[in-house]
């Protein structure tokens, strides 16, 4: 774990999407959504990892898209909602997890979080 | 000798048929419900219940995690995603265990335990048969799935296993009352049968699932048979249909029962095929008869 930066502000984060790159839609899902668009805060660079699980696990595709954001290295995961089993995931592995999705496209999902990095959750 | 009551589709008469041939079956059997997910054989049958116990599955459990090592081989090996390592030390997530015990082999540091997940109970009693014919004892045997739980055919196994001993110690022979479908909890609750007795309406959709069940039974090679129930039904248009698949299959048909009000009254009533009137209660020994000819023939 080399995230584990306590200041929070160099963590690689995560946006589930549709596709790859900053323009791709995000997905409110996240054990069943397409991938994850990564961006790195040190040097901006956007990677994507393909979500392998969400169509061809039955159960456990949540479980499965935590495990890959632990190996991603990624520190926050922003997405619509994440199930029961998913979150118990992702919190072991010492990710955050925003459940927030505000934005047309995932830069800005993105600029959203870089702006307000605790949003309340929408009433 | 073991009967199993299937079919395809729901609702088509399973537990309906399965009540009544156990009621009338005659000599010591055993009623056993194995549709776990939503038993009902006890509603026709009024069990007194005299036992009950949990069936579990082995699943890990972490004991000590101060001896991993984050190897990672417990989750590797896992094809279910219910042992996942995250921060360097195994996450168990027991409801997605199916209990092959892979982690538990492979890790050589004692990290993990068994542990037990209550997956739902298995209970048994003893019930009155139709007290006309030789009535013989008829015991009863039910499970029941706990509400949220997904795996089923483990809890149905367990209910074979027991249907195994008490047969092994009272003799006689069993009804089973299948899940309905073709996937594993089906395929688990007719494993052991030695006749089965499909159920079916003559819908498109009771055809269809037929077709489906009988394909997924047939490699069995178990002698089997088809209940039409609702024949004739008015807007049902399939009789000559189920009429044809069973010709074509060699499947005989043991029995048709009419759509008729008389019989949903006695099912709103709880009482089983065989109590509606004297002329189903007939028409329900010519079906226990024919069943026990199709084992017997096989045996």
């Amino acid at each position: 774990m080399t995230n584990r930066n306590p200041t929070g502000q160099h963590k690689k984060v995560a946006v589930s999407a549709f596709g790859p790159g900053l323009e791709a839609r995000p997905d409110i899902r996240f054990g069943r959504a397409a991938g994850f668009v990564i961006v790195d805060p040190t040097d901006d660079t956007v990677a994507f990892v393909a979500n392998a699980g969400a169509e061809s696990l039955g159960q456990g595709a949540g479980i499965a898209a935590a495990e890959a954001m632990a190996r991603a290295d990624v520190g926050v995961v922003l997405t619509g909602s994440v199930g029961p089993k998913a979150a118990a995931a992702l919190a072991a592995a010492g990710i955050k997890v925003v459940e927030t999705c505000e934005g047309r496209t995932v830069g800005d999902v993105v600029r959203g979080y870089r702006a307000d990095p605790n949003p309340q959750a929408a009433p | 000798m073991i009967v199993a009551v299937a079919s395809g589709k729901g609702g088509t008469g399973k537990t309906t048929v399965a009540a009544a041939l156990a009621r009338i079956w005659g000599g010591d059997r055993i009623a056993v419900d194995m549709d776990v997910e939503t038993p009902n054989l006890h509603l026709f049958l009024s069990p007194s219940i005299a036992g009950e116990q949990d069936s579990t599955l082995e699943v890990p459990v972490v004991a000590h995690p101060d001896r991993c090592n984050g190897c990672g081989k417990c989750s590797e090996i896992c094809a279910f995603k219910a042992i996942v390592t995250l921060g360097g030390r195994p996450v168990v997530f027991p409801d997605m265990c199916h209990a092959c015990g892979g982690c538990l082999e492979v890790c050589g540091r004692g990290v993990l335990q068994p542990g037990k997940r209550v997956l739902g109970s298995v209970r048994w009693g003893t019930a009155t048969g139709d007290t006309e014919r030789d009535p013989g004892s008829l015991s009863f045997l039910m499970g029941q799935l706990n509400v949220g739980e997904a795996m089923s055919p483990p809890l149905i196994r367990e209910i074979g296993n027991c249907l195994a001993s008490m047969l092994e110690q009272t003799g006689g022979d069993a009804i089973i009352d299948a899940p309905p479908g073709t996937s594993c909890p089906a395929m688990s609750a007719v494993r052991d049968a030695d006749v089965l007795v499909l159920v079916s309406e003559p819908t498109p959709f009771g055809l269809h699932d037929l077709q489906l069940a009988w394909r997924a039974f047939a490699s069995a090679g178990k002698p089997a048979g088809v209940v039409i129930n609702r024949a004739g039904w008015e807007g049902g248009a399939g009789d000559a249909a189920m009429y044809g698949f069973c010709r074509d299959e060699g499947l005989p048909v043991l029995a048709e029962f009419p759509f008729e009000r008389m019989v949903a009254e006695a099912y709103a009533k709880g009482l089983s095929l065989d109590r509606a009137s004297s002329r189903h209660r007939h028409a329900v020994a010519k079906l226990v008869s024919r069943v026990s000819a199709l084992g017997s023939a096989a045996q």
